[in-house]
């Protein structure tokens, strides 16, 4: 397989979503809308539960504006990927995108890209505008920020590749999930609080996430100043781990549809 | 010379205990020739050229595109192919020049500019090359749509009712440039259609299907002549309602 044609393929479908992005305003603010309206609304409860509001500062406070970035991260990730592939079914262009010479990794390969720049556009306003009202910089984390913000992505495309596997078993019926899915795991995520705040049967289902661990890490960091890297290799471990599964279950549920002609009427 | 599209008892069932929609196809396309692929709605078209293109897997049989298996090697041929059809869209907010780019990168183009240059020049599509796709005329889309599936310069050419839903100047001018592109490159045609005048203009061979077998093939004189009626409509009616004695073509 020849690597300049495989990344010119992948480049197309990047392509592809760029323009549509370029053409359409509405969408592009659509993305950056509810990571900044969520830094609002977490901004001003940490300052109302700090009582005293103009010294949100505390780490305390950070704990809970970081939680909200990074969760940000995870979240839209996932949805950047999984909306990515939505994009193909309502413009019904799916059935060219498969006759083409795009291999299933590349149509991948291109809505991890896709989720990365979605992400970041998403994430950035949201940091800068932490900043900006409430004074808290998450970039005071310094690389460990790099750590747990890859952790996250990776995880949202490990959830979005699980999503997606659903869409092209169940078709439209499963849109929903590519909006709900992620939130649903929010409260075993640990965004918020420690793991140890769950109650002891629900730990190990915690445990069983990536983001558990990245926010424990984050906690660590931002309260105490000091490293988890234990946490850290447990979610990047864990992210193999689900990115495998999720693969398997995507590459499956593929050959399925192509087995029962889903591929055909996928969006009605 | 080896054929463009070898075909050889492809079947296709959905499910256990129904009848198959496609049972037992065998046919080929050499170098330069178009077949048109006939049949009632549900007689198995579509089924067929799903499965040629990758997009559903045969219960039986094997697809030989290109020189590639399809089973083993469908990316290697898929390259070298295209496809149009009214009913799969192109993303509509995307301009016309952005549309082929898109696909210009997906199918490795060498030199795009160049070659989206060179059909807007042959497909009359300048003035439409910043133009949103969704805004489009159904003419119009159609000269994109062909624009898109002539954009790799395919060796074959799958094409399902290329023609549906234009007026009948439109639709002259693309059969025009079908055969332009044919004579020119020596690209196979698979043509699905139900204009029977497309086909009799078009079509080297003609292939009927019903309930997914094939039930007759023949040039378009030929069958003309061996039903004793004046156009292929008359012959596809024949089929279609039973009025003749049909034999099952192996």
């Amino acid at each position: 397989m020849n690597g300049a044609s495989s990344t010119r393929r992948v480049w197309g479908l990047v392509y592809r979503h760029l323009a549509l992005y370029r053409r359409s305003p509405p969408r592009l603010i659509e993305l950056m809308y509810w990571p900044v309206l969520q830094m609002v609304v977490w901004g001003f409860i940490t300052a109302y539960l700090a009582g005293v509001q103009n010294n949100v500062t505390s780490a305390a406070a950070g704990v809970l504006l970081g939680g909200v970035l990074l969760w940000e991260a995870a979240l839209r990730s996932q949805m950047g990927f999984s909306i990515s592939f939505l994009e193909e079914i309502w413009s019904r262009n799916l059935g060219h995108i498969f006759v083409s010479p795009l291999r299933p990794w590349e149509l991948v390969a291109g809505l991890m890209t896709m989720s990365v720049l979605r992400t970041l556009i998403a994430v950035i306003p949201a940091m800068a505008l932490a900043w900006f009202l409430y004074g808290f910089n998450i970039l005071r984390l310094g690389p460990m920020l790099v750590l747990f913000f890859t952790a996250l992505v990776v995880m949202g495309w490990a959830v979005a590749m699980g999503v997606t596997a659903l869409i092209l078993r169940f078709g439209a019926g499963a849109e929903a999930l590519a909006w709900s899915i992620l939130f649903g795991l929010t409260p075993f995520a640990a965004v918020f609080y420690p793991v140890a705040i769950l109650p002891d049967w629900l730990e190990p289902v915690a445990y069983a996430l990536p983001a558990a661990h990245v926010f424990e890490g984050m906690r660590a960091a931002l309260l105490e100043d000091r490293a988890e890297w234990g946490h850290l290799a447990a979610a990047y471990g864990l992210n193999v781990v689900w990115l495998a599964l999720m693969a398997l279950l995507f590459r499956a549920q593929f050959q399925a549809a192509r087995v029962k002609g889903a591929l055909l009427n996928i969006g009605e | 010379m080896t054929p463009a599209l070898t075909v050889e008892a492809l079947s296709k069932s959905y499910a256990p205990g129904r009848p198959p929609a496609v049972d037992s196809l065998s046919f080929s396309i050499g170098r330069g020739r178009t077949l048109g692929l006939l049949g009632g709605n549900g007689a198995g078209k579509t089924t067929t050229i799903a499965m040629l293109l990758g997009l559903l897997v045969p219960s039986a049989g094997r697809i030989v595109a290109l020189g590639h298996d399809m089973a083993a090697d469908r990316f290697a041929a898929l390259a070298r192919m295209n496809f149009s059809s009214p009913y799969i869209a192109l993303p509509h907010r995307l301009s016309v020049e952005e549309n082929l780019r898109v696909y210009g990168h997906l199918y490795g183009v060498p030199r795009l500019a160049a070659r989206i240059a060179e059909l807007a020049r042959d497909l009359d599509l300048a003035e439409l090359l910043d133009r949103p796709a969704g805004q489009l005329s159904a003419g119009q889309k159609t000269r994109v749509a062909l624009a898109k599936a002539l954009i790799n310069r395919p060796d074959l050419l799958l094409l399902d009712e290329p023609t549906a839903s234009l007026d009948p100047d439109t639709g002259d001018w693309v059969r025009s440039r079908l055969e332009a592109y044919r004579a020119e490159t020596g690209c196979a045609i698979l043509l699905a259609s139900h204009n029977m005048g497309e086909v009799e203009r078009l079509c080297d061979e003609v292939l009927m299907l019903k309930q997914g077998k094939a039930v007759d093939r023949g040039t378009p004189a030929e069958l003309l002549a061996r039903y004793g009626r004046d156009d292929l409509e008359q012959v596809f009616l024949d089929i279609a309602r039973g009025t003749r004695v049909e034999e099952t073509v192996a």
